[in-house]
């Protein structure tokens, strides 16, 4: 994280390049060598395929019975079916509410959770940690059917819980168009596990000394929190939010598996994502699926530029000097 | 004062994280008791949580039906029906067989029926012959094997090269690398899709193999973060006796990177295992060569009603990761902890 933010000191220059030593031309060659399998699978995998999508969207590709049709340049008539169709912005519009509202629960929780793990007077620490971080390794769909079933309306223990704690009308989770966005947070919940031990890594690299200091100086619970802890952990964060953020735009296979893709309920789980997929892999329309993908790639490459503009503000980096 | 205070915060710091991983795991004892569940007890409304039938009673060979039976004074008392009458019918005390037969007077049509615990193992038996296992368990562990041998040479090669040699642009390339991790997959996925579908890979396990060949990011930045750890001094006395660069990694390096080869390995299985995207774009018409992830989502659709073998079959799916992750806990959360530390 901290290298990305500082790519311009690491560029190499030409010269360095054509004036080797010996020495240094056996050790390029060498390193060149031991990581070609990545810079192969790169070009293959990820550069070509990124300019490939660019490409596809001014094309009219489509995969029929796995013959490509006669390929036409369309110019910019993917853009304007997509610029012009209100679904595109109504299911842009779900993906982004819905991560408003699973974004701060998804780097809150395992923050808070990672504290309490942390906490000195937790007996067993261990057993806990890897106790909550054990639903992250459970397999996807089993998860789902797991929650699915904790959570159905009439026989499900959460709302029999609820039920008999009195509440008259518990909610209808999956069935309600309100509800499904809970129901697939509570379902994202179990999968704090990885997020959890990041930051209590994070934590625990916290030198006890400024902790010390902090005491010295006679600051409480929460300045100790706010001047020492958080810092000291920000990078962490920061880390987990920008991953978080990638994911939620991206967020599609609870829709997919829970709702079986169909936007059900009332079309609130129409997820950008969901149509995406259905573009290129149900319809097989390759170019307007790639000019879908082109737009969210968009939107994430501006926001994650802006979150690590403001990451000078608010990131802290113990090596940096200042 | 002090001891009684850290005795009462070690007690509500305790307390409180039990309490929440009781909520946090409650999933499973829902998975367990509903995949043990008869489908006649999940549909009488207000049945126990608990897998339980109605109660029986075995008296002088023969079972009979358990039932609440009011008494005179007022309690009820669970009795087994020996003799079922108009408006007398006779009782068997369980506590006390030998006492003989109750008279009761009343209709034992309007009596309740109390529930025993009762597991039906027959669910996973049940959900076992439904979806092919055997295969559906081969297919997964193929390609948790296959790709789990791709990804230790080519990120174990990659991770060497970005740790032991000095050159310029190494430093670039390890970004560029990294931020792959924050690429979104989306903007990649329709070339690469189409590409295999043209050269007809689709429908075949090559799509989800040949890439595991070469290397992805996180392993990588793994296995170079914990190379980076290892003294050099050893590699170069290795280099003085005359070793070569695939020497001294194959006889230096990878003997010290146990933990880190390890971590890596139960990770990849765990992915592997529980992948599901990969499976269902490129094997989704090829049901022979489907994963358990891709079988189990069937489920939904073919047994919606049999909610008690939906919950064997994922039980089944997830023993193998369980297991693997207890096993060895030690070297997920070590994993952890090595890419953490330096974000």
């Amino acid at each position: 994280m901290e290298q990305i933010t500082q790519i311009r000191e690491v560029l190499p220059s030409w010269r360095s390049l054509r004036n080797m030593q010996p020495r240094a031309k056996r050790d390029f060659k060498l390193g060149m060598l031991f990581i070609s399998p990545w810079l192969i699978g790169f070009l293959a995998f990820t550069l070509i395929p990124m300019v490939a999508t660019f490409i596809f969207t001014f094309l009219n590709l489509r995969i029929t019975d796995g013959l490509l049709n006669p390929l036409t340049f369309v110019g910019l008539q993917n853009y304007k079916l997509m610029f012009s169709d209100p679904q595109t912005w109504t299911s842009l519009w779900i993906t982004v509410k819905f991560g408003l509202m699973a974004l701060p629960i998804g780097i809150f929780m395992p923050l808070l959770l990672a504290l309490l793990m942390n906490n000195p007077a937790l007996k067993g620490q261990n057993f806990f940690r890897s106790m909550f971080y054990m639903p992250y390794i459970i397999p996807f769909v089993a998860a789902i059917f797991l929650w699915g079933g904790m959570l159905n309306p009439e026989t499900g223990w959460i709302n029999r819980a609820l039920t008999s704690m009195g509440v008259q009308n518990p909610p209808g989770w999956g069935n309600d168009v309100f509800w499904v966005y809970p129901t697939y947070i509570i379902m994202g919940i179990w999968g704090i596990g990885n997020a959890m031990l990041i930051m209590l890594a994070g934590l625990q690299g916290v030198p006890t000394e400024l902790y010390d200091a902090a005491e010295v100086d006679g600051a409480g619970g929460w300045a100790t929190f706010w001047n020492v802890t958080f810092p000291m952990i920000s990078p962490v964060i920061f880390y987990n939010l920008v991953l978080s953020i990638v994911g939620l735009f991206q967020f599609f296979l609870l829709p997919l598996v829970v709702n079986s893709g169909t936007g059900r309920p009332g079309g609130a789980t129409l997820f950008y994502n969901v149509i995406l997929y259905k573009t290129f892999f149900t319809y097989q329309n390759m170019s307007y699926g790639a000019t879908l993908a082109w737009l969210l790639f968009a939107v994430i490459l501006v926001v994650t530029v802006v979150l690590f503009a403001t990451a000078k503000y608010w990131v802290y980096y113990a090596s940096e000097s200042r | 004062m002090t001891r009684k205070r850290s005795l009462f915060n070690y007690l509500w710091v305790t307390l409180l994280s039990a309490f929440l991983l009781a909520i946090f795991l409650s999933p499973f004892v829902y998975m367990i008791f509903t995949s043990l569940k008869t489908g006649e007890q999940i549909s009488v409304l207000g049945s126990p949580l608990w897998p339980a039938a109605p109660g029986t009673f075995e008296y002088e060979g023969k079972v009979l039906e358990m039932f609440s039976v009011p008494l005179p004074d007022g309690s009820i008392k669970d009795m087994a029906m020996f003799k079922p009458g108009r408006s007398v019918s006779l009782f068997i005390d369980p506590d006390n067989p030998d006492a003989g037969a109750i008279e009761w007077e009343g209709n034992w049509r309007g009596l309740e029926r109390p529930w025993q615990f009762s597991p039906a193992w027959s669910n996973y038996a049940d959900a076992w012959n439904s979806i092919n296992f055997p295969r559906l368990l081969a297919n997964t562990t193929m390609y948790a094997i296959i790709s789990n041998i791709g990804v230790l040479i080519s990120c174990v090669l990659v991770a060497y090269g970005f740790s032991r040699f000095e050159y310029p642009g190494r430093d670039f390339l390890f970004i560029v690398l990294i931020s792959t991790i924050f690429l979104p997959g989306t903007v990649t996925v329709i070339p690469t899709y189409t590409f295999f579908a043209l050269i007809g890979w689709v429908g075949s396990w090559l799509p989800l193999l040949v890439p595991t060949f070469f290397a992805n990011a996180y392993d990588t930045f793994l296995l170079r973060q914990y190379f980076m750890t290892l003294p050099k001094a050893l590699d170069e006395a290795a280099m003085i006796d005359g070793a070569g660069p695939f020497r001294v990694l194959w006889s230096v390096i990878l003997p010290q990177s146990y933990p880190a080869l390890m971590a890596i390995t139960v990770f990849h299985i765990v992915y592997a295992w529980n992948d599901y995207f990969g499976p269902l774009i490129y094997l989704s018409a090829a049901r022979e060569k489907w994963p358990v992830s891709i079988a189990l989502s069937t489920f939904n659709g073919i047994y919606g009603s049999r909610p008690e073998l939906i919950q064997a079959a994922s039980l089944m799916t997830l023993l193998l990761p369980l297991l693997l992750f207890l096993a060895a806990q030690r070297f997920f959360i070590q994993g952890i902890v090595i890419t953490g530390v330096e974000k």
